[in-house]
């Protein structure tokens, strides 16, 4: 296997607080990838820098190959890179599949046009990829009426519209009912194994983490002290004292 | 060299009173994120209530007495203010607060109108004070040198009080942290309005302490707002030692363009402005700001749609209305139905950044007006036919909007908003004191259409084609996928960058196709009235453009065209009663606390409040 995504030694400070502390690892090609560890941990923190939404303080962030740290958000994105945001950030003011078709008028490189109607653009293409995350029936609803756990599979959909290498998901079945929870990752890894994607996600639903990761990276006070498979990371001695303190890898984690 | 330290001097002495209205500024806007426009309307107030106190009050104890009165009286009347206008609004978005303080200087000036009356008042000069000293051997006042002693005074009290007294603990902390406030077990509401007073009463010790210098006047508001905002931008929001630094440097500039370049020291200002901006984009000693919310309150704005076939006949028959209306109507119907079209187009572009991209901006009228005024210089100076010169409108009005846009686009929010108002100032002052070029208050005159529009009704339909087509095309762009992602840069930037979108950019050309169509606006305007003058530029000509979308509903797109309509149409009737600004501050106001969907949102949720209720009885 190749890897798709090699981050080396990155760092982010606030004001002299090292929220992220030197975290290396990689993510190989069609890989689902979990990054796990207690709330503050610093995992969005190392989300916000791999796709550009923060400057690193020091590391490399490498796509495929090729240098992208410190990249703007939209450039990664041209580049294959797609995400989901822990507070979701759909527009409030369009309908559940105009959220999609603005991603897809953005991949066709449509953004500047005056002479189409926008939500005659690529409507079927977009509601094909409402169907992958099964919401095809909620497409003309205006998107600030949606239940959460709806908006999640929304922000998923629209991920996925430019056909991404690589997603990013941060925390994406947060504040879902457990057996939605469950379904979204199977969808997720069916992603995965149907369109060759890797996926990088934060979970604190242990069950989630544990069906579904091929590899699971375990972050505490913004240091990675495990990467590797599930058996290995549940007999690390170190995560059994950071999680078992709490008690609360094995079991129904809590969320925040 | 004794001529360079008088001119620094009379600088100097000039920046107390501008200090002192800045510094009132910066801080009500440090603490409750309040941009408070009327602010020069209490230093107008200042002015009044000092005069009339020291024509009371005699000697050096009234003179002096009757300053601090002052400043006790303003800060009382904007406790008032702040309690009942703003308290109401202080969870709405920005735009809600300014809108709301420019019903306030509308009151304020009728309200002074009615008791002090429309003759400008001189100051008293200060008892004992009334000569020169002699400083190099040049004269220097000497209140003068008295201002140039109490500025450092006032500079250090209010240090003092911010710094070192429990008041000034609470100020900084929601100068920071605003929740934090609330955590400190302090009633937040009460903070703001004494925040609130304190600033207005900076502002009227600012106009009492200027009256041996100047005097007081009707005008005084609009007068010193243009500065303040430049000391406030240059200084940084809410830095008071900012707010010093800046009122030294503009005062004592303005001293030397005074003697140095006469015809510029609007624009000089300015100027400085620019070039702080771009190397320090928030002020000498700002901070960067977070942006508030944007657009109205109430529920969230619905998708968007094209009107249905109900929504199509309306407008159809609309226009077919007015196609016909040269057959029935007068000459002064047509000439009013020109200007409303011309408005309406004026508050189309607005309302086009505004709403869709949730861009407050404080200057479009540089655009309108600019547009007007391209279009008017090459016909003046060279005999440019109408045709061509009414197309040179929109395309000059553009490329005005990409020069101003590619400074202020960079910021947002309250800042996005004080740059494009300091900018049309920029435009104003160039159109003010550039008299060779546009002869200055005297304006350009003669400026008429070709001959075969030279009439009422074909220049009417002109107006009708030209109106109704940029509102259409605005509208077509809102619909199209280049209006679609400015909205998405207004709902989530961040989503939106994180799909490709360059947000900034998106917003730089939607600003760039606003300020066109404002152009386009004011090419029709200037040949239907055959002259433009720089009030067109003013700041409150910015400001009626902004109500007037705000008054129509900033979350519906018709908004701004019916805002525009209802406006124009009741201005000829309301502008001939005595005291029209009072009645349209008054309903600003109410709009504001009562129906802030505006006219067209609250007849919308009416109408949908009605078809429920009959599904209901439906069933
Ligand atoms: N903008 C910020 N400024 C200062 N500290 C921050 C900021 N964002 C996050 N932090 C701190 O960094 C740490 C990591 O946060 P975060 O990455 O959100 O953790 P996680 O996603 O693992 O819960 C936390 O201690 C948080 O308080
Ligand atoms: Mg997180």
């Amino acid at each position: 296997m190749t890897e798709i995504l090699r981050v080396e030694n990155l760092k982010k400070s606030y004001n002299g607080f090292l929220a992220v502390n030197g975290v290396s690892f990689s993510v190989q090609k069609g890989e689902l990838k979990a990054l796990i560890g207690p709330n503050g941990a610093g995992k969005s923190t190392c989300f916000n820098m791999l796709m550009g939404q923060l400057k690193p303080t020091a590391g490399e962030v490498f796509l495929d190959g090729e240098r992208i740290t410190g990249m703007a958000p939209r450039k990664v994105w041209r580049r294959g890179v797609g995400r989901t945001f822990q507070i979701t950030g759909t527009y409030q003011s369009m309908s559940v599949v105009e959220n999609v078709q603005m991603a897809l008028i953005s991949h066709h490189h449509r953004t500047f046009a005056i002479l189409p109607r926008a939500w005659r653009l690529y409507r079927d293409e977009a509601m094909g990829f409402l169907d992958t995350v099964g919401m095809t029936d909620q497409a003309d609803r205006p998107c600030s009426v949606l239940a959460y756990g709806d908006l999640k599979k929304l922000e998923l959909a629209i991920a996925l519209a430019h056909r991404p290498r690589l997603l990013l998901m941060d925390e994406p079945t947060a504040g879902m009912a457990p057996s939605a929870r469950i379904d979204l990752m199977q969808l997720t890894a069916d992603i995965v194994r149907d369109q060759g994607v890797s996926v990088l996600f934060t979970e604190h639903d242990m069950d989630v983490v544990f069906a579904h990761a091929h590899h699971i990276m375990v972050l505490n006070r913004g240091e990675l002290i495990a990467d590797g498979n599930a058996e290995q990371v549940r007999n690390n001695p170190h995560v059994q004292e950071v999680y078992l303190g709490g008690g609360t890898l094995f079991k129904e984690a809590s969320h925040a | 060299m004794a001529f360079f330290l008088a001119q620094i001097l009379t600088g100097l002495a000039n920046a107390a009173a501008l200090f002192l209205v800045a510094s009132g500024l910066s801080l009500i806007f440090g603490v409750t994120r309040i941009v408070n426009f009327a602010h020069g309307s209490f230093y107008m107030l200042g002015a009044f209530v000092g005069v009339t106190l020291m024509d009371i009050l005699p000697g050096h104890v009234g003179f002096w007495g009757a300053i601090l009165l002052t400043g006790l009286a303003v800060g009382l009347i904007g406790a008032f203010v702040e309690i009942v206008v703003l308290r109401p609004v202080y969870r709405a978005p920005e735009l809600f607060q300014l809108v709301a303080t420019f019903g306030v200087i509308l009151v304020i000036q009728d309200l002074a109108l009615m008791i002090w009356g429309a003759e400008d008042r001189l100051g008293p000069r200060a008892p004992g004070l009334r000569g020169v000293w002699r400083i190099f051997g040049e004269p220097v006042p000497k209140y003068d040198i008295v201002l140039i002693a109490i500025t450092p005074v006032i500079l250090f009290a209010l240090w003092y009080l911010i710094t070192r007294t429990r008041m000034g603990t609470l100020v900084r902390a929601a100068t920071q942290d605003r929740e934090m406030v609330g955590a400190l077990g302090v009633n937040q509401a009460w903070l703001f309005t004494g925040v609130f007073a304190l600033g207005s009463a900076l502002a009227g010790l600012g106009g009492a302490l200027q009256l041996p210098k100047g005097g007081a006047d009707l005008l005084m508001d609009f007068n010193i707002i243009g500065s303040v905002f430049v000391v406030v931008v240059i200084g940084g929001m809410g830095s008071l030692p900012g707010a010093f630094i800046a009122a030294v440097i503009i005062s004592v500039l303005n001293v030397f363009g005074v003697a140095y370049l006469p015809q510029s020291t609007l624009v000089l200002m300015y100027v400085v402005m620019a070039v702080v901006l771009i190397v320090r984009p928030y002020g000498l000693l700002g901070r960067e700001e977070v942006a508030g919310e944007h657009g109205q309150v109430g529920a969230p704005e619905r998708p968007i749609r094209p009107y249905g076939a109900r929504g199509r006949m309306v407008v159809i028959a609309l226009l077919a209305a007015l196609a016909l209306l040269p057959l029935v109507a007068d000459k002064f119907i047509l000439t009013l139905m020109i200007d409303v079209i011309v408005f309406a187009l004026f508050a189309a572009s607005l309302h086009f950044i505004l709403g869709s991209g949730g861009l407050v901006s404080f200057g479009h009228a540089a655009f309108f007006g600019g547009g007007a005024y391209a279009a008017a210089l090459l016909v003046f100076h060279t005999d440019t036919p109408m045709e061509l010169a009414f197309i040179a409108a929109p395309f000059a009005a553009g490329l005005l909007a990409l020069g101003i846009g590619w400074f202020c686009i960079r910021l947002s929010g309250v800042y996005f908003a004080m740059l494009t108002l300091a900018f049309s100032q920029l435009v104003w002052s160039l159109a003010f004191q550039w008299r060779s070029v546009t002869r200055g208050d005297d304006g350009l005159v003669n400026i008429w259409p070709a001959d075969w529009l030279n009439a009422t009704a074909p220049f009417y339909y002109f107006t009708l084609a030209m109106g109704v087509g940029g509102i259409l095309f605005l509208r077509h762009i809102i619909h199209a996928p280049f209006g679609y992602a400015l909205r998405a840069g207004r709902d989530s930037p961040r989503q939106a960058e994180a799909m490709g979108i360059n947000v900034k950019r998106v917003q730089f050309a939607a600003f760039a196709v606003a300020g066109a169509m404002a152009g386009l606006a004011g090419g029709i305007f200037v040949f239907s009235k055959g002259s433009v003058f720089p009030t067109e530029l003013e700041i409150a000509a910015s400001f009626d453009v902004l109500i007037v979308v705000f008054l129509g509903g900033v979350k519906t797109l018709a908004g701004g065209v019916v805002g525009a309509a209802f406006l124009t149409g009741v201005e000829d009737w309301l502008t001939r009663l005595e005291y029209w600004r009072l009645i349209l501050g008054l309903l600003i106001i109410a709009v504001v606390i009562i129906a802030p969907e505006g006219i067209v949102g609250s007849l919308r949720t009416l109408w949908v409040r009605i078809r429920h209720i009959e599904e209901e009885e439906a069933k």
